[in-house]
């Protein structure tokens, strides 16, 4: 048995509360009436649909497809019939909704012939990939970003090391623990067929230390080309930089990529799943997630991808004391506004966990106990002023941007700041900010250009540009030749002045801007 | 000696002139700057409310000092904020004469009712609409800016201006509730 690793810089021993959890088996869960699929569930474009409402599908077929590079595939998670495709309810931190898929189950479960296996030792890299992407795979430990995409920009870097993540260092969660101990022989024969795909020369199967029963599990199994390690449960050892950093001692640059060490990071989830789509033909369509918290059962749960929340909190039984429900775990998860929403690849955790006590957040006193837990090293106290001034600029030059959001200050702050509520602020003021520069650019752009092409066709053209009086909504003459059309448009202008005598100004959007 | 004099007030009057026309050039340079560096922080809407042809215009009418700059509504107390640091000058409140800030909007065209006049076409600053004479045309909502300025042009009203659509994307996280002190 190999030593723990050294610790990285920073963070906090946070209560586990994985010990219920910790010999237990998975467990189904009935299939819902209603499976819902989101467009949008991970990092990129949204994925684009292929199918039409009233259409009959069964598991395993094609909803939706990448619309771009960075982009992922959609699959049934059960045969029945397309019912809707409109806005849902969707995990989200301000509660808005999305486009979704909506399929109703017929209950008769039926499955698509399974696509043909690959040989994961004979198969070309470029047939794994392109395996990975039909199956719809993205990293399923929380960020959400396409595996295809990651293993295609590892293969034309530099890497070196594929490290399979199963740190799960936040609380409660443990169904990549769960999935170990199932599926340990999975997990290393996913992981072969990553560092194949990738081309990489080494692969590190990353554990906690408290994960003893995995640990063993996994040690049973023939992991030749494999390397297994442990890593101290300090959270967020599990954080794709601070693993890296544990593993192989290099930092990821600051505005970098893990690539740009010469490093690719899955899941084991992600792993897992990728097993299933090479060596087994099958999309994904399940996951293994963790019900916890305020609920009679916690378990780990195997959920169809789709499946509403509500559905595993009644499967699980819930307890009768006032809770909010996150999505994800109690340090980085989201907290959930509609029940309804539904279970999607990144999904790891639902949690019940009991109501805030509403005592009030106190001034900061400035003890520096959130310096010394920051695993960015940053300066949390100093980005809270500086962000609760909307100061951006000067947020950016304390490097906002590289705080991971993992709330190991917030969890210490004895004044119960909600920091990372400012610096999440900060950053999505400052995107929005980004994003509209940008978006003023290509208006200019497109401005120019205009001007450019009614200048070329001569002057009475470039008039248009003039601001428009507000005596122009006069209805001017209309120029087409034919009779019958003339009296078309004058009778649609007619029922134009009839209808702007009714309407209020206001509704048309006329008169509503009073200096033209 | 008056020869000296007058040959001294000679140099000194062509080097005051030359640098008089250094200068004027290099004011206008400095304008041009002027103008496209308060170009790039106006939301380039070119609705025209600031009353100058476009935000270019506008632009260069504050850096001429023709024109203040609390006259651009879509861009509100931010762009104005951030005009007046750029300029050196106290941020002051928008003029009401231009119109209120408001959120933003896009503008729909009622398909059915279109005539296909081309004149909505015409008048849009950003190529938003497309279309061809007597057929129908439409918004591309992701290039309207809602300037509104094919509104009035519209003989058969066809034309609403609608709030933007929320996006799950573009949500931003609000700030924090106070702390108590």
């Amino acid at each position: 048995m190999s030593a723990v690793l050294r610790a990285f810089r920073g963070g906090v021993r946070v209560p586990r509360g994985k010990e219920a959890l910790q010999g237990a088996g998975s467990r189904g869960v009935a299939l819902p009436p209603l499976l819902i699929y989101p467009l949008q569930a991970h990092v990129g474009t949204p994925a684009r649909t292929v199918v039409d409402v009233g259409q009959k599908v069964c598991r395993g077929e094609l909803l939706a497809v990448p619309s771009s590079y960075v982009s992922q595939a959609i699959h049934a998670g059960t045969s029945g019939v397309i019912v809707e495709i409109g806005e849902r309810a969707v995990i989200h931190p301000g509660g808005l909704r999305d486009t979704c898929v909506v399929l109703r189950a017929d209950g008769e479960d039926r499955r698509l012939e399974p696509s043909p296996a690959l040989d994961p030792a004979r198969a070309t890299p470029e047939a794994l990939l392109a395996r990975i992407a039909e199956a719809g795979i993205v990293g399923m430990g929380g960020a959400g970003f396409p595996s295809h995409v990651k293993l295609r920009e590892g293969q034309t870097s530099a890497v070196r090391l594929l490290i399979i993540n199963a740190v799960e260092c936040e609380p409660y969660i443990s169904c990549d623990d769960c999935l170990i101990r199932e599926r340990a022989a999975d997990v290393v024969l996913g992981a072969r067929i990553l560092k194949r795909a990738l081309g990489a020369s080494q692969c590190v199967i990353a554990l906690e230390e408290d994960m003893q029963r995995a640990w063993d599990v996994l040690s049973s199994c023939d992991t030749a080309g494999t390397e297994l390690v442990r890593v101290p449960a300090i959270y967020p050892a599990g954080s794709e930089r601070q693993l890296i950093r544990m593993i192989t001692g290099a930092e990821v640059p600051r505005h970098g990529l893990p690539i740009d060490a010469g490093v690719v990071m899955q899941n084991a989830a992600t792993t897992v799943a990728v097993a299933d789509a090479v060596v087994r033909g099958l999309p994904l369509t399940e996951r293994l997630l963790t019900v916890a918290g305020a609920v009679q059962t916690p378990a780990n749960l195997r959920a169809r991808i789709g499946t509403p929340i509500a559905h595993l909190l009644d499967a699980c039984g819930r307890s009768a004391i006032d809770a909010r429900v996150i999505v994800g775990g109690p340090m980085m998860g989201t907290r959930l506004v509609d029940e309804s929403a539904p279970v999607v690849k990144t999904t790891n955790c639902v949690l019940r966990l009991p109501a805030a006590d509403g005592q009030a957040a106190m001034p900061c006193i400035r003890c520096g106990d959130c310096v010394e837990v920051c695993p960015a090293q940053l300066q949390p106290q100093a980005l809270y002023e500086i962000a609760r001034a909307g100061d951006w600029d000067g947020a950016r030059d304390l490097h906002l941007f590289d705080c991971i959001e993992c709330g190991a200050c917030a969890y210490v702050c004895p004044s119960r700041l909600p920091l990372v509520h400012y610096y999440r602020h900060a950053k999505s003021e400052i995107d929005a900010l980004e994003t509209a520069q940008r978006r003023a650019a290509e208006l200019r752009t497109r401005y120019e250009a205009r001007l450019r092409r009614l200048a070329q066709r001569g002057g009475a053209a470039a008039e248009a540009e003039e601001p428009v009086e507000p005596d122009a909504a006069e209805p001017p003459a209309p120029a087409p030749d034919r009779a019958a059309m003339q009296a078309e448009i004058a009778a649609a202008i007619a029922r134009a002045k009839a209808r702007r005598g009714a309407n209020t100004p206001a509704a048309t959007g006329k008169d509503g801007n009073g200096t033209r | 000696m008056s020869i000296a004099i007058a040959m001294a007030v000679l140099v000194l009057g062509a080097l005051v002139a030359a640098r008089a026309r250094i200068c004027a050039a290099a004011s206008l340079r400095g304008s041009h700057d002027l103008a496209a560096r308060i170009d790039r922080l106006l939301p380039q809407t070119q609705c025209g409310r600031c009353l100058y042809a476009g935000c270019r215009p506008y632009a260069e009418a504050i850096a001429r000092g023709e024109a203040r700059i609390n006259r651009c509504p879509p861009g509100g107390a931010a762009t104005i904020a951030r005009l007046a640091q750029m300029l050196g000058v106290e941020p002051m409140a928008l003029d009401p004469l231009h119109g209120a800030e408001a959120p933003a909007s896009v503008v729909i065209i009622d398909e059915e009712a279109c005539i296909g006049c081309t004149k909505c076409i015409q008048a849009c600053p950003v190529d938003a609409i497309i279309g061809a004479a007597r057929q129908m045309h439409t918004v591309i909502a992701a290039e309207c800016t809602g300037c509104e300025l094919c509104v009035p042009p519209c003989p058969v009203d066809c034309i609403a201006v609608v709030p933007a659509p929320p996006s799950p994307r573009a949500w931003r996280w609000p700030a924090p509730i106070g702390v108590c002190a």
